[in-house]
């Protein structure tokens, strides 16, 4: 469209200039962005990837093929490892979804006092990662915290306890920190996506007698639609690979309850000082991220290619 | 707002969506809440007060040594140094590379946005030492410049997508009237897409000052320098080798939440004006 419009536009213009020019543009507003990620993301992961093909010892380090990736074949803790990644992702990203788009619907109606409400439910984004999971930690402790009392008085512990320390419910305390820090990040966002629906659209759709059911059906959700597959695929991914919340909570533990690839990565890498070992699994769930992305591209795209 | 505006808020009815945004209130603030609480209890009460509400005994004193005594001052002054030039240059970088992921086809653009994404699937430990390599070839290593380096990298991926996801929110019909009335390409962007991506932008603007705000890991890796220490690594001096400051440390998180409020609430106008400017485009 745009195109057939700027060669009316421009059809005195010599086409080999226009074309140049047409090619060259995109690049100009992507060159800058490209150019600082190639310098501190991409050419290191390359040399990250490298190191996953080393073994390192104390000063040196040497070349020794897929060994690393063989050892992943049999340790049992990267199994549990791998589950207990899709349990913290799914578990964290369905809270955060689910309580980011009602928190956006409700900021999206005017009301007294909504200014306020607005900023402090934000602020959960800004505390660091390490400090929240230290306050959670600090909340889930009997001692010190009162959620094990509220769980006894509520009659769903038999004792107030620290679920951190009960392999059957740790990971439940992460995710609920995690959902505590990232609802904001879906509120915000589809928020600012709810803003940006021309109000004309709502006025004549409530005009044509359209429900409000009707309305977000047809209106709001295509409307949010880019947004959400967007927020939600890197979202997943960001989960995955985080590791604050858990390594500073639990460590992994108990008995490798909230393990996941990304805090086994963490402890490989600082705790056990095995460089080599930490690159491979990194790899790994690198590998498997990309798949995630790829599937979930390939069905967006088959969804706006049906009529 | 006008009447006809629609919000499905309102199918809960008055109680209910009252009820539901207190309960939204209250599960952000809680913890936030006990982090005061804590920063305003004296050390001696700590564990024996451990699960009252507030305690017996309130105190400013660790707010007032980590004001006088600490070098907090310097800490929160770098960080907002790093965040507010962090959160500018990737907003402007990441418009500008949305807007073309948004706006045209063109050779390469797969490959492009492929590896983007590819820098957020891993997680940074892996990345540690060869960043500090390059930082170090360049004489950044130690600099909140080759600070601002690295998290403007970080967030450039994300921020792109979601300036990319706003662009297409815009009509292009808008775009290309102002193109047949004569403007510039660039003079569409300006006058056009713009203003009408402003909330977004506003929201790019705070994930990344936030983020930037509250990093801790490469700003512990990359700088030793006292004087260039930034907040979040501050707060890990109250770490002790046996045993852990926790009322100056939620005192000193206290006061990290104030700048970020104060952000907050710049951004509330920018959500507000990209509202209005919608209406006027006409």
């Amino acid at each position: 469209m745009s195109v057939t419009l700027s060669q009316g536009r421009d059809a005195h213009r010599p086409s080999l200039g226009r074309a140049f020019r047409r090619a060259i543009e995109p690049w100009l507003y992507i060159t800058p962005a490209l150019t600082i990620l190639l310098l501190v993301l991409l050419i290191p992961l390359v040399v990250g990837i490298g190191y996953s093909f080393r073994r390192f010892t104390a000063f040196r380090s040497e070349y020794v093929g897929l060994d690393q990736y063989r050892r992943m074949l049999g340790d049992p803790a990267l199994g549990q490892a791998l589950v207990n990644t899709v349990w913290w992702t799914a578990g964290s990203l369905v809270l955060q979804f689910a309580l980011g788009l009602a928190l956006a619907l409700l900021l999206n109606r005017d009301f007294r006092g909504r200014k306020f409400v607005q900023a402090v439910v934000f602020l959960p984004w800004a505390v660091p990662s390490f400090l929240a999971g230290l306050t959670w930690a600090w909340l889930f402790n009997p001692v010190i915290g009162p959620l094990p009392h509220w769980l006894f008085h509520l009659g769903v512990q038999a004792q107030p306890t620290n679920i951190l320390s009960d392999p059957a419910t740790a990971m439940w305390g992460p995710i609920l920190a995690n959902v505590w820090f990232g609802v904001p990040f879906f509120a915000i966002t589809l928020l600012a996506a709810l803003k940006s629906i021309p109000n004309e659209l709502y006025e004549a759709a409530a005009l044509d007698g359209a429900s409000v059911l009707q309305r977000f059906t047809w209106l709001t959700i295509p409307f949010l639609a880019p947004t959400i597959a967007i927020t939600v695929m890197l979202r997943t991914i960001w989960i995955a690979t985080f590791a604050d919340l858990i390594f500073v909570m639990t460590g992994g533990g108990p008995a490798g309850s909230t393990n996941t690839i990304a805090t086994y990565v963490y402890v490989s890498a600082f705790r056990a000082m095995d460089k080599g070992y930490a690159s491979a699994v990194a790899v790994l769930l690198l590998v498997l991220l990309v798949l995630y992305a790829l599937v979930l591209i390939g069905m967006r795209r088959r969804l706006l290619t049906q009529p | 707002m006008s009447r006809a505006r629609y919000s499905p808020g309102r199918m809960l009815g008055g109680i209910g969506f009252y009820a539901a945004v207190t309960a939204f209130v209250v599960f952000a603030l809680f913890p936030i809440y006990w982090t005061l609480k804590i920063s305003v209890t004296p050390s001696s009460l700590l564990y024996s007060e451990g699960i009252t509400a507030w305690p017996s005994k309130a105190t400013l004193h660790n707010y007032a040594s980590v004001l006088a005594v600490t070098n907090f001052p310097r800490y929160f002054l770098n960080s907002i140094v790093v965040s507010v030039s962090t959160a500018v240059l990737v907003t402007v970088i990441a418009s500008a590379a949305g807007y073309a992921f948004s706006r045209f086809r063109f050779r390469g653009k797969n490959v492009v946005a492929f590896l983007l994404l590819l820098t957020q699937t891993f997680p940074l430990v892996m990345v540690i030492p060869p960043i500090y390599r390059i930082m170090g070839s360049l004489h950044l290593t130690n600099s909140l410049t080759g600070l601002v380096i690295i998290y403007v990298a970080f967030n450039i991926p994300f921020a792109t997508f979601l300036m990319q996801s706003f662009c297409d929110g815009v009509p292009r019909d808008l775009e290309e009237a102002a193109l047949i009335d004569g403007c510039t390409r660039p003079q569409a962007l300006m006058r056009v897409v713009l203003p009408l991506t402003l909330p977004g932008m506003g929201a790019t603007i705070g994930f990344v000052f936030t983020a930037a705000w509250s990093e801790l890991l490469f700003a512990l890796m990359l700088i030793d320098d006292e004087n260039r220490k930034t907040f979040a690594v501050g707060l890990l001096t109250f770490i002790g080798k046996f045993d852990v400051d926790w009322g100056q440390m939620m005192a000193a998180s206290m006061l990290g939440l104030i700048p970020a409020c104060l952000f907050f609430a710049l951004l509330q106008r920018y959500l507000v004006a990209g509202l209005t400017a919608g209406a006027v485009k006409g």
